[in-house]
C-alpha cells in the first residue's frame, strides 16, 4: 500500500467514481500530450480554465462528440490543427485598446525613442493587428515610423495572415474613431484607412515598416535587440512559470533602457523580472530596463 | 425539490457565492452586499455588467464600484485579479472588459475571449467555470439585469448540485435576466431582493460552517 503513489491511489478511486470533470480533465491532458508531442506546441503551463472553454467550443465547431474524438483528429490532421490553434488564440482586440496607454506612451516614451537613429520594436502576440496599426499611426504622427521596424508576431498564422492583409469591419471604425482621439491622435483617424464594401483597408504605407512574422513565444528565442517590446494580454493565459519565462525573453531582448508594455491587467509586480525593470507608467504597464552602466 | 433534497442543501458547507447582475445592479449590489458580516465564511464573487460607459476606456469604472462598495460593506472588497487566490470573507468584484473564470486551485484567471451573451465580462463563462471549481459546494445567484446571460451557467451550477437562487423579478429593477433564469431550469429558490442576505446567512448557520 505504501508502495503506491499517492495519485495512483486516487487514480483508482477515481476509476470507480470518475465524474464527468474529471475525465474530461484527463481527456485535457492527453489532448495537450498529444499536441506537444506531435506538434511541439505546449499548453501545459496555460491557465486551464479558458483552454478548457476553447476546447469545447473547438468540439462543437468540429462536430466532435468528444475531446477523446480530437485527440486522434489533431494527432492524424495538420489542417484541423490549425484550425485549433486558431480557436486557442482567438483574441478580443481593438485599435487603440486602452487609449491612454498609446497616450502615454506618445507623451512619455517617444521622446527618448526619437534619440536613436534606427528603432526596433517588437510586437509580440499580435493576434490580428489592430494594436500594430494603431502603434504604426502614433510612430507615423511623430515622425518616427520611418525609423522604425516593427516586428509583429504571433503562433497563429491565420491570425497573422488577417493583421498582413490589414482589413478589418467597416462597423467597429467608430469604436475605433473614439479611442484614436482618446489616444491623443492628431489628424483625423479617417486618414489611415479606405473604407470599402462594409470594410476598411489600413493603408499600406504603415505596412512598409512593419514585418509579420511567426513567433512561439514559449519555445522561439531572441531574433533582434529591441528599444520596445509590447506584449499585452497574453500573458493572462499563462502560469506564473511561464510568465517567468517568458518575461526573461523580453529583458534579454531589450537595450538598456528599453521599453516593455505589458496589458492592462499584467505586472511585472510578482514576478522574477521587476528589480531589472524601473516603472514609467504604473497603470498603464509601462516600465523601462533599468541601465546598471 | 423534494424535502429530502432541501435538508441536503441546508446541511453543506459552501465555499462560494458567485452573483450575477446587469442593468439595474448598482442599487441592488448596494443594498445586498453591506448586509453581510465582516467574517462571512464564504467568499463572495459578484460579476457586474458595465455599460459602455464615457469612461469605459479609462479605467475609472472599476476603481469606482469597488471602492463605493467598500465605504458600505464590513466584508472586505476587491477586484479579482488575475492568479489571486479566492479567499473566505472576501468580496470580488469582476474587472470590467475580460472575462472572469475560476480554475480549479480556487485561484481566478482572466481571458479575452469573445463576448458571451455580447458580454464580456459574461455571467456564463464565471458561473460554469466557478461550477467546475466549487461542484455542490458553490452558491448562484441572479439578480436584476436586462439580458439572458447567466440562465445557463445557473442551470450548470444546479446540475453539478450545487445551490441556485434567483431574486423574485417583481423586487428586480428589471426583471429580465432574473425571469430567464428561473425560465432554464427549477430553480431552488427564488426570493425578494431583501430576505436573501437573511436566507444565506440562516443557510449557513445551519450548514456549521466556520464563522
Amino acid at each position: 500500500m505504501t508502495l503506491v503513489p499517492k495519485s495512483k491511489t486516487v487514480n483508482n478511486k477515481a476509476k470507480q467514481q470518475a465524474s464527468k470533470e474529471d475525465l474530461v480533465d484527463f481527456e485535457i491532458s492527453l489532448l495537450l500530450e498529444a499536441i506537444l508531442f506531435r506538434y511541439d506546441y505546449d499548453f501545459s503551463h496555460y491557465s486551464r480554465a479558458s483552454l478548457t472553454r476553447r476546447i469545447y467550443n473547438c468540439l462543437e465547431k468540429a462536430d466532435l462528440p468528444s475531446i477523446a474524438d480530437m485527440i486522434s483528429k489533431i494527432i492524424y490532421d495538420s489542417d484541423f490543427f490549425e484550425l485549433f490553434l486558431k480557436e486557442m488564440s482567438v483574441t478580443v482586440t481593438e485599435m487603440f485598446r486602452d487609449p491612454l496607454v498609446f497616450k502615454t506612451l506618445r507623451n512619455q516614451v517617444v521622446e527618448q525613442l526619437k534619440t536613436y537613429s534606427r528603432i526596433n520594436i517588437w510586437h509580440a502576440g499580435c493576434a490580428t493587428g489592430e494594436e500594430v496599426y494603431s502603434l504604426a499611426i502614433m510612430l507615423k504622427e511623430e515622425n518616427l515610423l520611418s525609423r522604425c521596424q516593427i516586428y509583429a508576431t504571433d503562433f497563429n498564422n491565420q491570425s497573422l495572415a488577417i493583421a498582413e492583409q490589414g482589413i478589418y469591419k467597416a462597423d467597429k471604425i467608430s469604436g475605433y474613431t473614439r479611442n484614436y482621439i482618446l489616444a491623443g491622435g492628431t489628424a483625423s483617424f479617417s486618414d489611415y484607412y479606405q473604407a470599402n464594401h462594409g470594410h476598411v483597408k489600413m493603408h499600406t504605407d504603415l505596412k512598409q515598416h512593419i514585418t509579420f512574422a511567426h513567433h512561439n513565444l514559449i519555445k522561439d528565442q531572441c531574433f533582434a535587440q529591441m528599444h520596445l517590446i509590447i506584449c499585452r494580454n497574453v500573458l493572462i493565459y499563462f502560469d506564473k512559470k511561464l510568465q517567468n519565462q517568458v518575461l526573461g525573453l523580453f529583458k534579454n531582448s531589450l537595450f538598456h533602457r528599453g521599453y516593455l508594455v505589458l496589458g492592462d491587467k499584467e505586472s511585472l509586480e510578482f514576478s522574477d523580472q521587476l528589480g531589472n525593470f524601473t516603472i514609467v507608467a504604473k497603470n498603464q504597464r509601462i516600465y523601462q530596463k533599468a541601465c546598471y552602466e | 425539490m423534494s424535502d429530502n433534497q432541501e435538508d441536503l442543501s441546508f446541511t453543506r458547507q459552501y465555499q462560494a457565492l458567485v452573483i450575477g447582475v446587469s442593468a439595474g445592479g448598482f442599487n441592488a449590489l448596494c443594498y445586498l452586499l453591506p448586509l453581510f458580516p465582516e467574517k462571512f465564511p464564504l467568499a463572495i464573487i459578484v460579476l457586474q455588467h458595465r455599460g459602455e460607459s464615457l469612461n469605459h476606456n479609462l479605467n475609472n469604472d472599476d476603481d469606482f464600484l469597488i471602492s463605493h462598495l467598500q465605504r458600505l460593506c464590513a466584508m472586505k472588497v476587491e477586484e479579482a485579479k488575475q492568479r489571486d487566490t479566492i479567499k473566505a470573507g472576501r468580496i470580488y468584484i469582476a474587472p470590467a472588459k475580460y472575462h472572469l473564470l475560476v480554475e480549479q486551485e480556487h485561484i481566478f484567471s482572466l481571458s479575452l475571449e469573445p463576448p458571451v451573451n455580447y458580454s464580456i465580462p459574461s455571467i456564463d463563462v464565471l458561473f460554469n467555470s466557478a461550477s467546475r471549481c466549487y461542484k455542490n459546494q458553490l452558491i448562484g445567484l441572479i439578480l436584476t439585469g436586462a439580458n439572458h446571460d447567466g440562465s445557463l451557467g445557473l442551470k450548470t451550477i444546479h446540475d453539478n448540485g450545487g445551490l441556485t437562487l434567483v431574486q423574485s423579478p417583481d423586487t428586480a429593477e428589471v426583471a429580465t435576466m432574473p425571469q430567464a433564469a428561473i425560465s432554464k431550469h427549477k430553480v431552488n429558490h427564488v426570493l425578494a431582493l431583501n430576505d436573501i442576505a437573511k436566507f444565506l446567512q440562516e443557510l449557513i448557520l445551519r450548514g456549521k460552517s466556520k464563522w
